[in-house]
């Protein structure tokens, strides 16, 4: 907890209250037309609004919140789980590598955002489409980091185990798994900030639910301050998000040196 | 107490020929071969043998193929020519009479001290209770005594070092086999790793092969040390090392000694440039 009374955080927290204040004042003093740059005692208004709407309400945050997060998370998982599993399945063999390897770097390089339109004819407007966006958005970082962490392994460790007889399945269970495991983890905390972006992106090009959709509404409704509370829903979910992939990471990759530091071994 | 063990100590004395050898080395060649397709010859007909509980040390320049043999031994790497036989049986792969200690300590990073040197035995499907409390026994003689639940980036290099020693002892390997496993260490570490490794020899009677390019630390360690010429790597003799045991760190600075040591430079090759310096 020390961390947070340190003097960088401090100095980070004063320059946030400097530049709300700077905004504030110039918003007033020029006399921005709210359309085009809200004060932020006005999002904080909105804010306070759409915080106090009922679960269930469409105007309000908890519905479309419940959707993005949902649709993101779900996709996370089955993006990056099926990234996971197969980036594994081809590390395992050279072979299985050189045959993937050009469709990969062709997928890798199309811009995935770009079929979004095509998912939704294809799945609908409902959360399906969504979740198959992030899904295509959170493979490739889990695809690309765990072939890339399993052809990070140390070939001293792989001999040692060698040295002890070891079977394929327990140099696989007890080094290379492990030894990848750092680099599943920079793939997943990538994935994580697809996801979202994901979410909304797919909620842009169609949808009933999300705060993707409600940016929208908002946006046709020149509420510009509604807008810029929402942003301020999406960066904490973003932070909420890059915080638990943070927590878990600490507590399973603890020996990188990263994350040494953080819990003080 | 020494007295009454004494007879431990002097069996080196007795010339190896009659002590039964162990490993034994028929005409061992390696070639290599090359990203421009041609055949590199590291190692050369190399013969010798090794007797039960036997210390015997491999010096050589660097580069002369001594880690490729001792790897040859312990089944790591195939040869391409001659025979390698230990126990009477030829060796065709990794086995688990051997424990191998490599030029780093190789441990793994998210495991405790112990959790490592238990690892052959969860490989090798070994009763974990047993093992775990000879393993903690053999920590304890090598001085990391409550260490065993550190991790290894909370250890000196040498600690490491003695963590990959006991890993290879842990499971009772008939042979041990190392492949410079001090070379990385400060030269002070690598003295007492020296006497340790000489009192672990003692208590549990293994035959050792180490590898090294210290003279010095090949004439103290062992029964008799063999010395390869610069690649290929060829046997240019076996030198009988014929020093009491037990050794202690002064007996570098004896005569015999010195003799030992000039004798396996020559052989080396070593300083026969350097003469005509005045």
């Amino acid at each position: 907890m020390s961390k947070l009374f340190q003097k960088e955080w401090i100095c980070s927290l004063c320059l946030f209250a400097v530049l709300l204040v700077i905004w504030e004042v110039t918003v007033k003093y020029f006399e921005v037309p709210f359309f085009l740059l809200p004060a932020p005692s006005g999002v904080l208004t909105s804010l306070r609004d759409g915080l106090s709407e009922g679960l269930t309400s469409r105007v309000g945050f908890y519905l479309h919140t419940y959707y993005t997060v949902s649709e993101a998370l779900l996709g996370f998982l089955i993006g990056s789980g099926l990234g996971l599993i197969l980036g594994t399945l081809i590390a395992q063999s050279q072979f299985l590598g050189k045959v993937f390897l050009p469709y990969i770097v062709a997928f890798q390089s199309l811009p995935k955002v770009a079929l979004a339109p095509l998912l939704i004819v294809w799945f609908g407007v409902g959360m399906m489409s969504k979740v198959v966006i992030v899904a295509m958005l959170t493979f490739f970082p889990l695809l690309v980091n765990s072939i890339a962490g399993f052809e990070s392994v140390d070939r001293d460790l792989l001999e040692m185990m060698r040295s002890f007889k070891a079977t394929r399945w327990q140099i696989f269970c007890k080094v290379r798994f492990p030894s990848a495991l750092p680099f599943i983890f920079a793939g997943l905390s990538m994935a994580i900030v697809y996801s979202l972006i994901g979410a909304i992106v797919g909620e842009f090009i169609g949808g009933r639910h999300g705060l993707g959709i409600l940016i929208l509404q908002m946006n046709f409704n020149m509420d510009m301050q509604g807008v810029f509370s929402v942003f301020v829903v999406l960066s904490i979910i973003g932070i909420a998000f890059y915080l638990a992939m943070r927590f878990i990471e600490r507590r399973v990759v603890f020996w990188t040196s990263r994350n040494r530091e953080v819990i003080g071994l | 107490m020494r007295a009454l063990f004494s007879f431990l100590y002097t069996r080196s004395a007795l010339p190896s020929t009659l002590m039964p050898s162990f490993i034994e080395l028929r005409n061992v060649t390696k070639s290599y071969r090359t990203m421009q397709e041609e055949d590199l010859l590291a190692l050369q007909d190399v013969s010798f043998e090794v007797g039960k509980s036997e210390f015997v040390s491999v010096v050589g320049a660097s580069g002369c193929g001594k880690t490729t043999l001792l790897k040859i031994i312990a089944g790591l790497i195939p040869h391409s020519s001659g025979e390698v036989r230990i126990g009477g049986s030829s060796v065709k792969g990794p086995r688990k009479d051997i424990g191998f200690v490599f030029q780093q300590p190789v441990l793994l990073p998210w495991r405790t001290v112990l959790e490592n040197t238990l690892l052959p035995i969860e490989v090798m499907g070994l009763p974990r209770e047993e093992y775990g409390k000879r393993a903690l026994d053999i920590l304890d003689r090598v001085g990391l005594s409550g260490f065993s639940d550190k991790y290894p980036f909370e250890l000196s290099g040498g600690m490491q070092q003695r963590v990959a020693i006991t890993r290879a002892l842990v499971y009772d390997p008939d042979v041990l086999l190392l492949d410079e496993p001090f070379g990385a260490l400060d030269a002070m570490t690598r003295e007492s790793l020296n006497l340790e490794l000489l009192r672990i020899w003692s208590d549990h009677r293994k035959t050792v092969l180490f590898v090294t390019h210290s003279i010095s630390e090949a004439i103290f360690l062992s029964d008799r040390v063999v010395a390869l010429t610069p690649r290929p790597g060829r046997l240019a003799d076996v030198v009988e090392v014929d020093l009491p045991r037990p050794r202690r760190l002064d007996v570098i600075q004896t005569e015999a000694f010195g003799m030992l040591a000039k004798r396996i430079r020559s052989l080396l090759g070593i300083g026969e440039e350097l003469g005509g310096i005045e």
